[in-house]
């Protein structure tokens, strides 16, 4: 007999996003519908062990869940038009015929990512009520205390319920813009886990690993979206390389550096599917799509040496058009001096530092300390690299762009 | 975690799939993988073709013997797999028993290993092997 709490946990985890969806499209309301549902869990936990798990275990929960949604409407004589189309619903269909919508669904990513909320807020809402994780496990996995969450959760429903936000999908004018703060926020649950690198970094490989769960969702639910592809193929290209780019004491490896025996390949080819579902809707590629198609020049890359850098300047020349900034300037510069020598390099990189761009940063007089570097102007790249050094919060990196310094 | 669904069928299975209406079959599964993939949860399956079709390696002697056919006095046949991504044993058996499957089919289900698993293993020769061809390359760097 297996644990019961696990097994309900387990048909959580599958149901709770569609579940929730459900009751938000009948309440208008995420934050009830969720309340609802966490109900109907309670309510499982307790009769399970004796009824066993139901077939239809989805069904079971939203009917359980609609009628609790009855009941306080009840209790507070609010029996209005919504309560009535909700008992009829109830009346006549059974447990086991409900079946969830896709748009419903749609919907629920779309309010979780809604702008009146803060970027963290939005993080927490979607892992919660479209990755059906717990409170608890989102805290484990961002790794803050498990209070603070919770608070971050409750305040998230209740800003969407001040701000009266609607439980639709955006409209054409908006599009663009919602479903790009929904992929934002997906990549940023990734980022968070793909980035760590000490000894939390196999809990944050889970993080990880759910961004890519509700990547491949999103996907399922928009299929005629090129750049929702484009994220998922980002995801598996740069996930395919987390067994190389630690060494065993957790310090990070750089790309060129790492053994690419270890990439896994079966991620790659997932990640060029990907990759192919995005061109095949024929609007060409984006900004993850760009993304995406770069970490695949390394990806099936097999040295530095024979990678296809002068592909790589194209694809970050594209990218550059698409969403200007420095640090894509920075990384064309770097596939430039691969490509064609540190001589065409450095005059990118001096007109970014002319242009005072990343001032602060540890990114450009790195970069910079390299390029002089090659060229042999030795005293002026100790100098860089020693400023760069200086500015880097990270001690490892420190520690390596010094000794690089000391080695000329 | 990846779990890889292992697809067994029997005499009895085998005989039941052969009488069933071959789209119905495929109605079913795709139904099935639809869900799964619906779910973001679905990152590889294939199923086999006739083991008649196939053929055995064998290792008991000292160089490998290839016979045609299936494997000796089997009378359970491995017909395809999935491999999916679950956060827990429960969700992956969860997954499992959706599968659309009858009388005399067993799924196997077994955890694939992760790069967590080996992490006791830093001493090991080949994770060695790969620090000194890191340093081989960083010198490699420098000379450049």
């Amino acid at each position: 007999m297996p644990d019961i709490r696990r097994t309900v946990d387990a048909v959580w985890r599958i149901e709770s996003a569609r579940i929730v969806a459900t009751l938000a499209k009948m309440t208008g309301d995420v934050g009830l519908a969720e309340d609802l549902a966490q109900e109907a869990l309670v309510d499982a936990l307790t009769q399970w062990p004796e009824s066993g798990v139901p077939q239809n275990a989805g069904a079971w929960l939203t009917a359980v869940a609609k009628r609790k949604a009855i009941d306080g409407w009840r209790r507070r004589e609010r029996l209005d038009e919504r309560y009535r189309a909700i008992a009829h619903d109830l009346e006549e269909a059974g447990d086991d015929e409900w079946q969830p919508i896709d748009d419903d669904l749609l919907r629920l990513v779309f309010t979780a990512c809604h702008p009146v909320l803060s970027r963290e807020a939005q993080v927490a809402l979607t892992l919660r009520v479209v990755g059906g994780l717990s409170t608890e496990e989102i805290a484990r996995v961002l790794l803050v205390p498990v209070a603070t969450l919770q608070q971050r959760i409750v305040r998230a429903k209740k800003t969407l319920s001040a701000a009266q936000v609607p439980f639709e999908s955006p409209d054409p004018a908006e599009w663009r813009e919602r479903l790009s703060a929904v992929l934002g926020v997906i990549y940023l649950i990734f980022t968070e886990g793909y980035a760590a690198t000490s000894g939390d970094r196999w809990i944050r490989t889970e993080l990880a690993h759910e961004a890519l769960r509700l990547g491949r969702v999103l996907a399922g639910l928009l299929p005629r979206e090129p750049e929702v592809h484009g994220l998922v193929a980002l995801m598996e290209f740069q996930a395919s390389r987390f067994a190389a780019r630690v060494d065993p004491d957790g310090s990070p490896i750089l790309l060129a550096d790492q053994n690419r025996s270890r990439w896994n390949r079966a991620q790659i080819e997932r990640g060029r599917a990907a990759l192919r579902a995005a061109d095949a809707v024929g609007r060409g590629r984006a900004t993850y799509g760009l993304q995406a198609a770069i970490a695949e020049c390394h990806a099936t890359a097999g040295s530095v040496e024979v990678t296809d850098w002068q592909r790589i300047v194209l694809l970050y020349e594209a990218l550059g058009r698409f969403a200007p900034s420095p640090v894509v300037e920075l990384n064309r510069a770097v596939a430039v001096s691969m490509a064609t020598g540190p001589a065409n390099a450095l005059r990118i990189v001096d007109r970014l530092d002319s242009d005072g761009a990343l001032r602060g940063s540890h990114l450009l007089p790195s970069v910079r300390g390299e390029l002089l570097a090659q060229l042999g102007r030795v005293d002026e790249a100790k100098s860089e690299l020693l400023t760069a050094a200086g500015l880097t919060a990270n001690e490892r990196e420190s520690a390596v762009l010094r000794a690089k310094a000391a080695a000329l | 975690m990846k779990y890889m669904l292992i697809m067994r069928a029997n005499d009895e299975a085998t005989a039941a799939y052969e009488e069933t209406d071959f789209e119905q079959v495929l109605n079913a599964m795709g139904a099935y993988n639809e869900s799964m993939m619906k779910a973001g949860v679905l990152l590889a399956g294939e199923g086999l073709t006739d083991a008649k079709e196939g053929f055995v390696v064998d290792f008991s002697a000292e160089k490998p013997i290839v016979t045609d056919g299936p494997y000796g006095e089997t009378h359970e046949l491995f017909n395809g797999f999935w491999i999916i991504e679950a956060s827990s044993k429960e969700e992956a058996a969860e997954w499992a028993g959706r599968a659309p499957l009858g009388p005399g089919s067993k799924l196997e289900v077994r955890r694939v290993h992760d790069d967590s698993d080996f992490e006791e293993f830093a001493d090991n020769e080949y994770v060695k092997k790969e620090a000194s061809w890191r340093e081989e390359q960083a010198a490699r760097a420098q000379g450049n």
